[in-house]
């Protein structure tokens, strides 16, 4: 991967993060190359079979892909690979962990987030725009969004249809802790409640389906997800 | 071991005279084993021997290109120090037996092709071609197909930018898919396949051997019958959760300096990979089946040798680097294993429990593979201006032809493939050719699959021609300088004089238009015999070619881009409704002459509307292609949300044209024309350059409101919208299949 500038204008942060990367993968460069334009700074890789977090890291992030080839179930192998110790253990020290697509998955595996990514409801893969609202802009991962803001990020995945028990969903509304849902009429995937990515209790974990690090680029169909890795900049660098 | 019986050899699909040969080559009778090695090798899929005479006609060289035919893709250099690598390939068979994992193990094939070769894949394009839209099966097989590509590609995490889709009855039996990866290497470090020096060692990589697909090869190389479905157990399976590994594992180590060769396995496994290697290397290979990873237990050396099993590369180290090398694939958890050496003999020596399974000169496997001048029937191109109905009225013809199985929108498609994975997806399906940047610059590639069957079957040469020119018009029409082309041959059974036919003259075709176009052919692949009970598909030479962007910022997009815009035809039109979707669809027929390819003209024009994108003075192109300007202006109207009033001068259309009605007019498939949307302030300055460099061009109409208006004729957007999305969602998801037309 060549070097790039960061963005001009920005002031260079000091926020350090980490992707890791599990057997398929593939979302891994995606989300440090977003990353490092916009921190300006390296991303760290960090291999699953490892079984600590590089020193200083603010942010870890848990790429889109098709971890352990989706066997099992989605995200289940890479819930129980070596690193995935070391990633509750600093989201329990309050560090922020940004599972994207198949990391939401392996969130959901890991129980570090409620409920469960099944099947997309009409059973076929799904690749387009799709419009969000951000529900919850009381995070370190929305702050830069407004409570109610539509965005477009794109999505990319056969099961996102996040499910849980009546319960649970009340509780995730109750908490603020819906981050993303789908915009009424944009629901790809039958998820509960149009829900797109929920926080964890200490709202220090994000789970999300669409995909933020493939709208950091006018280039690529638009800049949305830019104010998702800004917000991070803003709160941890 | 079974002795050799004239039942076995034809078996085996080796004629009398190929066998006899063998013997001759052999001055013995070939063991079981080699009779195997012997009938992959000379398989028509793997030896071309019906069309290597043809084939070299075509032109492979420029200054730009680093890699022609012969090896696992072409490789085209594209500056910087960057090199594109490339090639098509088809699945067509095993596809049309089990369409999940022929078309997946289609694409995780041609990946492999390029990754053999050092290059990161970084796009997917796929040409599909079904049978009638009302034939029992096509449902099933267009939901398996895309399923399989979907299944594979995105695992892989390479995006499917582009490609075709076509319906007709002559695939009814004989499904098409084929599959074309893009992949991006470092100019100075590509991968060949050449095991040159003795003493190497050989290394398995990859996934285990098991007994699936034996015979593929074979299998691919001869016409269906009846008992087509009896064939399955010769399709593959594959998995692109180990194609990933791979993938990453065989970049780690081409970023060492540990390779001497690599050539994945793909059809005919084990044999074609180390016969091949050993052929281009001048060396021997003599392999130690003892020492292959097996997935199961008892194999013979016989399903060693002819398993195609997927996911598996041979590769020949430099002696003394096998740790290094193991390290690498131990970490991504793969099969590793030193299987044998290369020696100075000349021979393939294949042992199996201690015991001379196979001893065969390599050059009677390759050089010595029989090769056909087939005869073939020269027929002249179909003639004539079919009649058709002048009064039609457009809107009511427009609606259904978008609304048709070949010109609806394929979104239903290519919403299930990721096509924005990897970051660099500047345009995606749904345009005249995708466009990726190259990471972390301005350059952009553009790529293109392109022919139009119907065209080549009315005239194999004309239809070659335009196949060429189509994908460079498409690669024009985003302002990119086309650099080179591979071509993907399916045709019917080469032993029937008519289909000889057919192939020589689009070969012919597509190298005239390769020369004109400046557009060489670097790699290709050949799918014959793709007959079903004696009916052959229509000739399809599918080609796949790449272009070039400066700067990607300056890329051309079909859609309308504002209000006010002044709508500019370039090319002439001549009103040529032979063979035109027009006929077929609303006429019923199919018949007249292919629409004629002038590629000076065609030369002319591309450069022409790529000097104006490249300079920023032109945003909005399309290239005019089946269905004539009227769809081809819809589709801009829609892919921008923006209406358009058409108001073409009299006298549009060119000299001696066959007819002057405004059906002709607007659904002709003339060739060589583009669409330009341009703000007003600059049209008399592209009219006045058009006509310095004598290129035709015409305002035609201007951009704005909800409407596509013509002739009287008011169509909204959401009309149009209707008729061009509907077809696809509705066809895949109605409870009954629609009724024959």
């Amino acid at each position: 991967m060549r070097a790039k500038a960061p963005i001009p204008g920005l002031m260079v942060p000091s926020m350090r993060a980490a992707v890791i990367v599990f057997p398929a993968s593939n979302c891994d460069r995606d989300a440090a190359s977003a990353l490092e334009e916009l921190t300006g700074q390296k991303t760290q890789m960090v291999w699953h079979q490892q079984n600590e977090l590089p020193a200083g890291v603010d942010l870890v992030v848990l790429p889109g892909g098709f971890s352990y080839g989706d066997y099992l179930r989605t995200g289940a192998m890479a819930a129980h690979s070596n690193i995935m110790p070391a990633v509750r253990a600093h989201a329990d020290r309050g560090g922020a962990v940004l599972g994207i697509c198949n990391g939401f998955q392996v969130l959901t595996e890991t129980h570090m987030l409620p409920g469960v990514l099944m099947r997309n409801a009409g059973l076929k893969f799904v690749c387009h725009m799709t419009e969000l609202v951000v529900s919850e802009s009381q995070s370190a991962f929305t702050r830069k969004y407004t409570a109610g803001q539509h965005v477009t990020f794109p999505v990319a995945h056969g099961e996102g249809n996040y499910t849980a028990d009546e319960a649970t969903l009340d509780r995730l509304e109750g908490e603020g802790r819906v981050a993303f849902r789908y915009a009424p009429g944009h629901n790809c995937n039958g998820s509960m409640r149009d829900i797109a990515g929920i926080l964890s209790e200490k709202r220090n974990v994000l789970g999300l389906m669409p995909h933020p690090e493939r709208v950091c680029d006018p280039l690529l169909g638009g800049t949305d997800g830019r104010a998702l890795f800004q917000s991070l900049i803003e709160t941890l660098g | 071991m079974s002795a050799i019986t004239p039942e076995l050899v034809a078996e085996h699909g080796l004629s009398t005279d190929e066998y006899d040969r063998i013997l001759e080559l052999l001055g013995r009778a070939p063991n079981l084993v080699e009779l195997g090695i012997f009938s992959v090798m000379w398989s028509e899929h793997c030896s071309y021997k019906s069309t290597r005479v043809h084939l070299r006609r075509l032109p492979t060289k420029a200054p730009w290109v680093i890699q022609g035919p012969g090896e696992n893709a072409g490789v085209v250099d594209i500056g910087d120090g960057d090199a594109a690598v490339f090639k098509m390939e088809s699945h067509n068979h095993p596809s049309f037996i089990e369409p999940y994992q022929g078309a997946a193990t289609g694409v995780g094939g041609i990946m492999r092709d390029v990754f053999t070769m050092g290059a990161r894949p970084i796009a997917m394009l796929n040409a599909l071609r079904f049978g009638a839209p009302q034939h029992p099966k096509t449902r099933h097989l267009v939901s398996g197909v895309v399923a399989g590509i979907g299944g594979y590609g995105n695992c892989m995490g390479v995006p499917t930018v582009g490609g075709e889709v076509n319906f007709h009855p002559s695939y009814n039996g004989n499904i098409l898919v084929n599959a074309m990866c893009v992949g991006l290497a470092r100019a100075d470090n590509i991968f060949l396949s050449a095991a040159k020096g003795a003493g190497n060692p050989v290394v398995y990589i990859g996934s285990k051997t098991g007994r699936d697909g034996i015979h593929g090869a074979t299998m691919a190389s001869a016409e269906f019958g009846e008992d087509a479905q009896e064939k399955r157990p010769t399709v593959q399976v594959g998995d692109p959760f180990t194609e990933k590994l791979l993938l990453e594992a065989c970049l780690e180590l081409m970023a060492t300096d540990a390779i001497i060769a690599i050539q994945d396995m793909g059809a005919a496994g084990l044999t074609s990979s180390s016969a091949e290697m050993a052929d281009k290397g001048g060396s021997g290979i003599e392999l130690d089946l003892d020492k292959v990873p097996q997935r199961e237990a008892e194999m013979t050396a016989y399903e060693m040798m002819l398993s195609e099993s997927q996911e598996r590369m041979l590769a020949v180290l430099k002696p003394g680097r096998e740790k290094q090398a193991e390290a690498i694939f131990k970490k991504w958890e793969l099969d590793f294993a030193v299987i044998g050496i290369t020696t100075l003999t000349d021979r393939l020596v294949v042992r199996h429990k201690g015991q001379v399974v196979a001893d065969l000169p390599v050059g009677a496997l390759s050089n010595a593979a029989p090769l056909y001048e087939r005869p073939f029937e020269r027929r002249p191109g179909l003639s004539g201006v079919p009649a058709y109905d002048r009064s039609r009225p457009l809107g009511e013809c427009l609606l259904r032809l978008l609304g048709s199985p070949d010109l609806c929108a394929r979104r239903w498609i290519w919403e299930q493939y990721d096509h924005t994975v990897m970051n660099d997806t500047v345009q995606r399906p749904g345009g005249d050719a995708a466009v990726v940047r190259i990471h972390a610059s301005q350059k952009g590639l553009a790529m293109t699959t392109d022919v139009t069957p119907r065209y080549c079957f009315a005239d194999p040469f004309e239809g070659g021609k335009q196949a060429v020119a189509e994908a460079c018009r498409n690669l024009s029409a985003v302002g990119a300088r086309p650099l080179a082309a591979t071509d993907n041959l399916n045709f019917g059974n080469p032993q029937k004089p008519q289909i000889m036919w057919q192939i020589v003259a689009a070969i012919d075709g597509i190298a005239e238009a390769c020369r004109v176009l400046d557009c060489p052919i670097v790699s290709g692949n050949c799918s014959l015999y793709n007959e079903t009970n004696g009916e052959g598909i229509l000739p399809t030479p599918t080609i796949g070619a790449i272009g070039l962007l400066s700067d990607v910022q300056r890329m051309a997009s079909v859609g309308f881009k504002r209000e006010g815009d002044v709508l500019l035809l370039v090319g002439q039109t001549m009103g040529h409704l032979g063979q035109s979707v027009f006929l077929r669809e609303i006429e019923g027929r199919e018949e007249g002459a292919a629409p004629p390819v002038d590629l000076l003209a065609e030369r002319t024009h591309g450069s022409f509307v790529r000097e104006l994108i490249e300079a920023g003075r032109v945003d909005t192109c399309h290239d005019v292609g089946d269905g004539g300007l009227l769809v081809a202006v819809s589709e801009m109207a829609l892919a921008g949300g923006i209406g358009v009033m058409l108001a073409p001068a009299e006298g549009l259309l060119g000299p001696g044209a066959a007819a002057a009605d405004a059906v002709a007019f607007w659904f002709g498939e003339d060739q060589g024309r583009y669409l330009l949307s341009v703000p007003s302030e600059r049209v008399d300055a592209i009219l006045s350059e058009a006509k310095r460099r004598q290129v035709p061009c015409w305002p035609i109409g201007q951009v704005g409101g909800e409407q596509l208006v013509v002739d009287g004729t008011k169509l909204s957007l959401a009309q149009l919208r209707g008729a061009h999305e509907g077809w696809f969602p509705a066809y895949m998801g109605a409870s009954e299949l629609p009724p024959v037309n």
